[in-house]
């Protein structure tokens, strides 16, 4: 389950870029997320765990939205860019040649994030460290 | 009404364990210490390498190793009486070390020693070919560790883990005349996903195909010297003749 080590370091991410736009408070609406398929993310694993973890804090009500970002690889003898067949072989259909270069795929990026500006706050909210502070069972279990 | 605005990031989304390793390895650079982590699944064999490893190369370099393990320290204690500085971090039901973790191994190990006079710093990972994979520590290299009993899909099945590897061992290549498998397919599974890979074939257990690994470290351990040496000669060629330039033939020799 280190989708929850994932989003432990998303939203460290997103305390630094609220931090940014002082003394207004940013309301998030969306986390766009790029997610590579090449990657050992689960998508859904990682809405969950962002869901659990924003509760009570400045991000609650916002959402995840994840766009997942197929794998592929250049083949170098061709050029000729491919899908690798994550079932049965990376090499490349055209030429046989091993998975060299790829193209996309590895992506584990914030992309965007859709927000609204409050000016002046008169108080500091909290920052969303729900999930260092106090794992819930279902959290912490180990994968 | 508020307009609603969008700010675009394209910023990683494990940033925040990214900028602690890149300050891990800086630590490194300075120290001139060559830091390897080692990943593989559990049992494949890392901490009976490393106490083969560790013991051949005593001799000639200084090592010390951080120990990751989900709740024991029995690794931690086999490594230590070998003879080389252990910390141990038990990572609770973390599944992997992440470079905060390792970062405060380094200031435990440093209580105990000048990281400076050590050449190169083992991270054992958790025993895990999934999460590891994603969190980096820090290390100059990855080693990964794959042995003949687990059957030669697995670079296939957790393909992430063996792309990043800058070197991949195949291990207890003693048991192969027991093992209805083909050496060559894992060899070619991890090729697929991982070209430029470095892959040997050992056995801790025999101590067969250990000198070629062992040599491959030596020369890393000197490369990472020589290039923190800004007035130094330029780099020689790597000697070491790796799996991937010998026929197969020439490799089960048993």
């Amino acid at each position: 389950m280190h989708e929850v080590d994932m989003t432990r370091c998303l939203l460290l991410s997103l305390n630094e870029w609220k931090g940014q736009h002082r003394p207004q408070e940013p309301e998030v609406r969306v986390v766009h997320l790029q997610v590579g398929t090449f990657t050992c993310v689960e998508p859904e694993a990682l809405v969950f765990t962002f869901g659990a973890a924003v509760q009570g804090t400045w991000l609650a009500g916002s959402e995840l939205c994840i766009e997942t970002v197929p794998l592929r690889a250049r083949c170098l003898r061709c050029e000729s860019i491919y899908a690798p067949d994550q079932e049965n072989s990376y090499r490349s259909p055209c030429c046989d040649h091993p998975m060299e270069e790829i193209v996309s795929g590895r992506e584990l990026r914030i992309r965007s994030i859709d927000y609204q500006l409050h000016d002046e706050t008169p108080h500091e909210a909290p920052q969303a460290t729900a999930l260092t502070a106090a794992p819930t069972p279902a959290l912490s279990s180990a994968p | 009404m508020h307009m609603p605005l969008t700010d675009t990031l394209g910023l990683n989304l494990l940033a925040a364990n990214q900028h602690q390793a890149e300050h891990n390895r800086e630590h490194f650079d300075t120290w001139r210490l060559l830091c390897l982590n080692v990943m593989s699944s559990p049992g494949a064999g890392k901490t009976s390498l490393l106490e083969r490893t560790i013991t051949a190369l005593a001799p000639q370099l200084e090592m010390a190793v951080l120990e990751g393990d989900m709740t024991t320290h029995l690794d931690a204690q086999r490594l230590e009486a070998v003879g080389v500085p252990v910390v141990p971090i038990t990572t609770g039901r973390a599944c992997h070390l992440d470079a905060s973790m390792v970062s405060g191994g380094l200031k435990l190990l440093q209580q105990r020693l000048d990281p400076a006079s050590l050449d190169l710093l083992w991270v054992e990972n958790v025993g895990n070919l999934v999460c590891p994979a994603e969190f980096e520590v820090g290390e100059h290299l990855k080693v990964a560790l794959l042995s003949v009993t687990e059957g030669d899909d697995k670079p296939l099945k957790y393909p992430v883990m063996f792309r990043e590897a800058d070197c991949v061992l195949i291990t207890k290549i003693d048991l192969l005349p027991y093992l209805p498998v083909q050496v060559e397919l894992f060899v070619e599974h991890v090729q697929q996903v991982n070209p430029r890979a470095q892959v040997f074939l050992l056995s801790a257990s025999s101590g067969e195909g250990l000198g070629a690994w062992h040599q491959w470290l030596l020369e890393q351990v000197a490369a990472l010297r020589t290039a923190s040496e800004p007035a130094s000669e330029p780099t020689t060629e790597p000697t070491t003749q790796a799996i991937n330039d010998i026929p197969f033939p020439a490799l089960v020799t048993r």
